[in-house]
């Protein structure tokens, strides 16, 4: 279809050269063409949080970003958390607080919550409610998100 | 029992909480959903559909679209063995493409298969289909018009009465003589449900492949067994040649139960002899799956001192244009429409209505919501008028443990006061409150599976790892945990050495189903008595092994009890399976047989009850809802894992939240739905949360399932909409009978009463002689304080 554009962008800290479809999404180009399927498609116009991933050092809808646009940038999606397969402090908390149940939401509520994190250290209930507004969680884990990104605030162990 | 039980706490340590089963993929972004499978040489399928509710097709012209580079196949009704197959888990109603006219909204017409997802949509653009727009039924009122055009053809309900109008069917329960109840006061009113979707964050997926002389199908199904028998009869081949994989959904909530498009994706990639794959979009899944709405009429009679003597109740549903599982929905939802009271006189008649909107399907509480909401709000409008304490007559006609409260059923199986008296303490109920706030209490009660049936094998390799087989999905809910946890614990391997696999029906035994809150207490039975069968085997091994007689050894929860010591299973299998090595294999097995002659075709296995109490405050400008506090109280029997349990119970409760203060479809006169999608259809966020939020457990041991549990996870939904509406009436004055409770629609209660109140300053409602104006329409000023208070 059409004309594609070259770009290049790392990719958890992987440099990678791809050709990408000028409609094609971020999301589009991370889960098809990378075989990342851990940012998730659910809405795609940006309400859900499912895709988030962070870009150029801040979190994205990545079904709102064309490919095309992240040439020369830097992504970091749920599979570069735990690069070593050591899980993050955050990531354990979510498993010792409940705050995963069916996991499809799980790796946006991360990156989200990372983000958040790495901006607030220290936060307060309304602001970790209020900074994952934008990830949507039909299993209703809120309660246990909430704690857990406390927990890892707290650096409990 | 239970005691003894923890006393003796495997690995698996059943009644602590381990980290999810399946948790940490979860969280590294490895876990694989459907929509994460891609197949060699696969086409991406997409469906074509029109922007109508119901429309005759003319024609459908395919010729463009065919000529679009990559596309394969452009896939009509003619397509398809003539006539169009139809399929559904109750009615074969529904056909695999809509035959002549669309009769909902989002009803596809064809499908196109191309190398990839945009030539298949550039396709889809391009299939011409001649329509011609016709009205369409949305709500129940012009479905039950008599001049109303038929939702179903009446030839394809033969020998059906009902075949000539648009209700599927009727469903009448009762008991005692309503009329010879000697009621002082009768409290008579009408309620509405609104339809909702279940809107599961991962959308519905398929993949469809020819296997030789069979297929294989990949679905984000709940039920896979099910998928597998109506393929087979679909596609005419045997069970052994339809093989159902089902990775963990990503949600289901009962929206992901039934067959949606497998059986067009099969078709398709029978056809083009590929491997075929459809992930929907989030608007394609409000078109694929909803809640019933529902209208419901609920008449209460009652004596002054609060004895309840009669409920009579009409329900309406209105489900979609095919059955899919709705009418069982409306059957066995309006079966238990009384609640859990004791009660002399039922009088119950629901009907499942069709109309021109997508089918209805289960959803969390099967047809239960809808009704709780009506009597539970009905309930607390009698208690006003009479003058007494919400929760003292609840208390006062509760059924007690063991009490018969629907002949023929099961009777009353937890201490359901407890729960009762447990989420009143935690609300602080009869404690003053501060103006402009009210409080609400509700019950919920919900049947579990009336019939069942679950195998599962479980192997116990030689270093003593474990391997469950059980056909239960995961959805979430953490079935996989649980059975894990039961294996650990029988079999004393840790926690980390069991796998259970699931979701393959080439390789798991057969389960029925994987809803109505069954598989804690089904296949959690059937996992217990497959690891007794390995520990019988393992008794026979010790016996032959130290030359004792076989009723010496004892075998619990990791342990070989012989006479004189007591040895790890380990150290016994390894002696036991000598240097060949291999595996013990025991298999289980539960029933929930069916009663012949049940109006259900079985009793209760048990009952899902919940009791939710909540505390909020209205802006009286606005109509905008807070909550502030919270409470929900489960009777759980035992909690195998009580962070699940809690989980399961806060996830309802907010689902909850959703279909009572925010969601419902909206329609335009021509039956399209207006709100598709995320950004015009909210569910709830952080941000819609109680601000202070409790779940509550009663545990009695009293279930029946594995070390006493109960099935849970739909209970805690229940009461939501009318515990909150209480506390509205409560703080308000003003008793809302609608639902959603939108900011829009309180704002507009509020006006009424202030407009009532001004044009008069007496407006009681007719009471029974004598009885004192308990609760009249007032400002928060005026509210009275409870009973207890």
């Amino acid at each position: 279809m059409g004309e594609t554009i070259q770009i290049v962008v790392t990719v958890n800290g992987r440099r990678r050269a791809l050709d990408v479809e000028p409609t094609a999404t971020l999301l589009d180009l991370l889960r098809d063409d990378l075989g990342l399927t851990g940012s998730k498609a659910c809405c795609l116009v940006g309400e859900c949080g499912a895709c988030t991933v962070r870009l150029n050092g801040r979190i994205v809808d990545s079904c709102l970003v064309l490919a095309a646009e992240v040439d020369g940038g830097e992504v970091m999606t749920i599979e570069g958390l735990a690069p070593d397969g050591r899980l993050t402090a955050l990531q354990e908390r979510f498993l010792d607080h409940g705050a995963v149940q069916c996991g499809y939401c799980t790796p946006g509520q991360l990156m989200a919550a990372t983000d958040l994190l790495a901006r607030i250290p220290h936060p307060t209930v309304a602001e970790v409610e209020e900074g994952l507004a934008g990830n949507l969680c039909r299993c209703g884990c809120y309660v246990q998100i909430t704690e857990a990104v406390l927990a890892a605030a707290e650096g409990e162990r | 029992m239970r005691a003894e039980a923890l006393s003796q706490v495997g690995l698996g340590r059943v009644g602590h909480s381990p980290q999810r089963v399946g948790g940490r993929t979860r969280v590294t972004g490895e876990q694989r959903y459907v929509g994460d499978i891609h197949l060699a040489d696969e086409l991406q399928v997409k469906l074509v559909t029109i922007p109508a509710a119901r429309a005759r097709i003319v024609a459908i012209d395919a010729a463009a679209a065919q000529a679009v580079p990559g596309v394969r196949l452009v896939f009509t009704p003619a397509d398809l063995p003539q006539p169009v197959p139809r399929f559904g888990p109750q009615f074969a109603d529904r056909p695999v493409l809509a035959v002549g006219e669309t009769k909902y909204h989002g009803e596809p017409v064809a499908a196109v298969a191309a190398e990839t997802v945009e030539a298949a949509e550039e396709a889809v653009r391009l299939v011409q289909v001649h329509y011609e727009e016709l009205p369409a039924l949305v709500t129940i009122g012009a479905a039950l018009d008599p001049a109303a055009p038929l939702v179903q053809d009446p030839s394809s309900r033969p020998g059906d009465p009902l075949a000539h109008t648009n209700v599927l069917r009727e469903h009448r329960y009762g008991w005692g003589d309503l009329d010879a109840q000697a009621a002082e006061l009768v409290v008579d009113h009408r309620y509405r449900f609104p339809m909702v979707t279940h809107f599961a964050i991962e959308p519905h997926a398929f993949l469809a492949a020819p296997d030789g002389s069979g297929i294989v199908v990949w679905s984000t199904i709940q039920h896979p067994y099910w998928l597998q028998r109506m393929l087979a009869k679909l596609l005419g081949l045997p069970l052994a040649k339809v093989r159902v994989i089902a990775p963990d959904p990503g949600g289901g909530f009962g929206g992901k139960q039934h067959t949606k498009y497998e059986p067009l994706l099969a078709f398709m990639a029978l056809r083009v002899g590929r491997p075929v794959r459809l992930v929907l979009s989030l608007e394609e899944s409000f078109q694929a799956a909803r809640r019933a709405a529902a209208e419901v009429q609920v008449r209460t009679g009652v004596c002054r001192d609060g004895t309840l003597v009669f409920q009579e109740i009409a329900a309406d549903y209105l489900i979609g244009a095919y059955a899919d599982i709705a009418d069982r929905v409306v059957g066995k939802g309006s079966y238990i429409a009384c609640g859990p009271y004791r009660l002399p006189a039922v009088r119950i008649v629901a009907r499942a209505i069709l109309s021109h909107t997508v089918p209805s399907t289960a959803f969390r509480g099967f047809g239960t919501p809808q009704v709780i909401w009506a009597v539970e709000s009905n309930i607390d409008e009698v208690a006003r008028r009479l003058g007494l304490d919400p929760l003292e007559l609840r208390l006062k006609n509760v059924a007690r443990k063991g009490e018969v409260f629907i002949p023929g059923d099961t009777p009353a199986d937890g201490d359901w006061a407890e729960s009762l008296r447990k989420a009143a303490e935690a609300i602080g109920w009869g404690t003053p409150r501060a103006p402009g706030r009210g409080r609400g209490i509700a019950l919920g009660i919900k049947l579990g599976p009336t019939t069942g049936l679950s195998y599962a094998t479980v192997r116990l390799l030689a270093d003593g790892s474990v391997i469950v087989s059980a056909g239960t999905s995961d959805m979430g809910q953490g079935a996989r945990t649980v059975f894990a946890q039961i294996a650990a614990d029988e079999l004393g391997a840790p926690l980390d050495w069991v796998t259970v696999v699931m979701g393959d029906t080439a390789v798991v035994p057969y389960d029925q189903q994987t809803s109505a809150s069954r598989s804690t207490v089904l296949m959690g039975s059937a996992v217990l008595r497959a690891c007794r069968d390995v520990q019988a085997q393992l008794r026979a091994m010790a016996a032959r092994l130290y030359e004792i007689d076989e009723a010496a050894v004892e075998v619990t929860r990791g342990i070989v009890r012989l006479p004189q010591r007591e040895l790890p299973i380990s150290v016994v299998l390894s002696e036991g399976l000598g240097p060949l090595g291999g595996e013990l294999i025991g298999t289980g097995e539960a029933r929930k047989e069916p009663v012949p002659g049940h109006p259900l075709g079985g009793t209760a296995a048990f009952y899902d009850f919940n009791c939710t109490a909540a505390e909020v405050e209205v802006d009286e400008d606005t109509g905008d809802v807070t909550i502030l506090r919270y409470v929900s109280v489960s009777d759980v029997g035992t909690a195998i894992n009580p962070l699940q349990v809690h989980a399961q119970d806060a996830g309802a409760a907010i689902m909850g939240l959703g279909h009572t203060l925010m969601e419902q479809y909206i329609f335009d006169e021509a039956g399209r739905i207006r709100n598709l999608g995320a950004i015009d259809y909210r569910i709830p966020t952080s941000m819609d949360l109680p601000r202070a939020f409790e779940t509550l457990l009663v545990e009695n041991g009293d279930g029946p399932g594995p070390y006493g549990a109960k099935g849970i996870s739909e209970g805690a939904l229940l009461p939501v909409a009318p515990a909150i509406a209480a506390a509205i009436r409560d703080g308000t004055g003003v008793a809302i009978r609608e639902l959603p409770l939108t900011p829009e629609r309180v704002w507009r209660a509020l006006r009424e009463r202030d407009a009532a109140e001004t044009a008069s300053d007496v407006q009681g409602v007719p009471l029974a002689e004598g009885f004192p104006m308990a609760a009249r329409h007032g400002k928060p000023s005026r509210r009275r304080q409870h009973g207890q208070g």
